[in-house]
């Protein structure tokens, strides 16, 4: 064979091996499992309905017909409507922004505030990893939503203060982690080598050991949103987080319970909302675990 | 094993008292005056004294802080607010209410889970593992409260079979001798009541099991499916045991680690679950206690409760963790 006739030959399979990245193999793991796929679907669903709620919700969300109250699902109103003649479907899209916004916003809190106990702890050791540490173990002594029920106690019932109270309760699961993944990175040859050339102990946190810690935390924060979601809802449901005229999930469950005989469509559809999200995000959540971290996949 | 059970013990010392001073803080930590957001804005200058006095608020926080464990150490609770009792006489029933229906829906989860995780484990890839595999995801993504919702709209509202809410007929007398009323009215052989105190704890039971009872039925499943390959099983199989003998006897053993972890780590949940149940089916038990002192503000009936849920927790934990041990010797030396 000639040399002109195999030089193509090889640009192509040189242009089929892209180098490889724990990245890439990740996400190509993660396209080849169907269920992780579907999970990703509908978290990406319920983003784009809450991203765009203003245009699909057909009804202002607190606009009332007390002559339509307690209509039962039709082409009218798709999922019926509430004891002030609300419509439902338009409460169900502007809960998943509310609902959605919380989740986020509450597990980069717990993200951010974790991370940054967690390096502290595992990077200085001795007493300060001590003291953080069993700071971690008192908070986990408690069930996540009892603690979160006694934060609002003190703070008082609404919206962002349940959205602080899951942020905290969250904060030592990611604590740990980062903790834990800090501690195996800071003995590996490159920090000895970062130190000896005199990097800053700051400049190898944010250059070195954050981004080799970052895969852990996207796992475990993307499951940690559907915890979120669910204890937003829960404390809103008891009645200490949203309060009237906000929307929200669990305070839509909330204002059901009154009325199950006579419309339980406002029961039925807020629930439905919450259990598909939070079934999205868990799906995603093990999709992304057994592909980036095959370690810990059961 | 002694030395790692002290040690365990040991270890559980600090915790414990860090968790009394997160729960004596949230009286401090309440913004403004907890006295007088205790009594409202009405109150008169005299009763915001007195709560002070009461709630010891007069006194430095050091010196209270001891003071509040040495109370605890003896027993003393403190006093409810709203009801003037002391808060470790009239918090029996309610644990015990909290506890009879934690333990049914325990008994649930793991009869269920374990045995739809062997049979879906046994039919691997048939029809009856897809959808109790489908059922156990929908399940671990159903939040309680809904779940409790849903069941009172079709069990009760709809098909009438069941009632929606209390611990039993309000015209039903209980002599109560342990507070679990189930364990009592057997005890008494007074079987109508019995069956009465069942029908009304099935569906709080039944929703408060769902989540765990999903997480063991998919956990028992994949450990299953491990030792159903391994050489010990086909040794039996080979021997002549039948099927149904060499998966309980010999790997249902097996599977006894993974289901401890769940039910260790679920007794939180089913703890906190517990307050979201029991005010859906006004279930008399602690949940719904801490809830109505949260309406009411009645604080030292919340630090109360929040402190005896998480002090059963932590030793709920320490135990699962000593039966690690027992079950697994590898385990203790770790």
């Amino acid at each position: 064979m000639s040399e002109p006739a195999q030089q193509p030959v090889q640009q192509k399979i040189v242009k089929k091996e892209k180098p490889s990245s724990p990245w890439r193999d990740g996400w190509r793991s993660f396209k080849k499992n169907k269920i992780a796929l579907a999970g990703a679907i509908i978290v990406f669903g319920f983003v784009l309905i809450a991203i765009f709620a203003d245009f699909l919700m057909p009804y202002g969300h607190n606009d009332q017909q007390l002559i339509d109250r307690f209509q039962p699902p039709s082409s009218e109103h798709w999922f019926g409507t509430d004891d002030f003649g609300r419509d439902v479907l338009s409460r169900v899209i502007l809960g998943a922004r509310i609902s959605l916004m919380v989740g986020f916003t509450a597990v980069i809190g717990s993200v951010i505030i974790g991370s940054i106990l967690g390096v502290i702890a595992a990077y200085y050791g001795r007493w300060v990893d001590t003291l953080i540490s069993r700071i971690f173990d008192i908070m986990l002594a408690f069930p996540s939503i009892l603690l979160a029920i006694a934060i609002v106690a003190i703070l008082g019932p609404d919206l962002q203060n349940a959205l602080i109270a899951i942020a905290i309760v969250n904060v030592p699961n990611f604590g740990r982690l980062i903790r834990s993944k800090v501690l195996s990175v800071k003995e590996e040859e490159y920090i000895t080598a970062a130190r000896a050339i005199g990097m800053s102990d700051f400049r190898i946190l944010i250059h070195h050991i954050i981004p080799n810690s970052i895969t852990p935390i996207i796992v475990q924060g993307t499951l940690a949103i559907a915890t979120a979601i669910v204890e937003v809802a829960a404390l809103s449901f008891l009645g200490l987080g949203a309060q009237s005229p906000d929307v929200d999930w669990g305070k839509m469950l909330d204002d059901s319970k009154a009325y199950l005989v006579d419309a339980p469509w406002t029961m039925i559809f807020p629930g439905l909302a919450i259990m598909l999200t939070v079934l999205g995000f868990n799906l995603m959540g093990d999709g992304l675990r057994d592909a980036m971290d095959p370690k810990m996949k059961n | 094993m002694t030395a790692y059970i002290i040690r365990r013990i040991l270890m559980l010392i600090p915790v414990l008292f860090g968790v009394s001073l997160l729960v004596f803080s949230i009286i401090y930590l309440i913004p403004g005056n907890p006295a007088q957001v205790i009594l409202g804005q009405r109150a008169t200058t005299e009763a915001i004294a007195e709560v002070e006095r009461q709630l010891g608020l007069d006194q430095p926080f050091y010196i209270q802080y001891f003071s509040y464990i040495g109370d605890l150490l003896t027993g003393d609770l403190g006093t409810s607010i709203k009801t003037k009792t002391a808060i470790s006489e009239e918090i029996w029933p309610y644990l015990a209410a909290t506890m009879e229906l934690t333990l049914v829906a325990m008994v649930i989860a793991i009869f269920v889970g374990v045995n739809a995780g062997i049979i879906s484990a046994w039919f691997h890839n048939s029809w009856f593992d897809y959808i109790a595999m489908i059922l156990a995801l929908i399940g671990v993504s159903m939040p309680v409260f809904w779940l409790g919702l849903m069941e009172q709209y079709v069990f009760a509202v709809r098909l009438d079979w069941l009632p929606s809410t209390g611990r039993y007929d309000p015209s039903t007398v209980i002599d109560s001798i342990t507070n679990f009323y189930l364990i009592d009215t057997l005890i008494q052989g007074e079987f109508g009541k019995f069956k009465n105190l069942l029908s009304h704890i099935i569906l709080p039971g039944a929703a408060l099991a769902t989540i765990p009872m999903a997480i063991i039925a998919r956990m028992t499943r994949s450990t299953m499916l491990e030792v159903m390959k391994s050489d010990f099983i086909r040794t039996a199989r080979a021997k002549g045991l039948n099927n149904i003998w060499v998966v309980y006897k010999h790997s249902l053993r097996n599977a006894v680690i993974p289901v401890l972890t769940v039910v260790g780590l679920q007794t939180g949940l089913l703890l906190g679950g517990a307050i979201l149940t029991e005010t859906i089916f006004g279930w008399p038990g602690i949940g719904r206690y801490i809830y109505d002192a949260i309406q009411a503000r009645d604080y030292p009936v919340i630090q109360s409760g929040i402190l005896i849920i998480a002090t059963i927790f932590v030793i709920i934990n320490l135990i699962v963790d000593l039966l690690y041990a027992a079950i697994d010797p590898r385990i203790k030396y770790k």
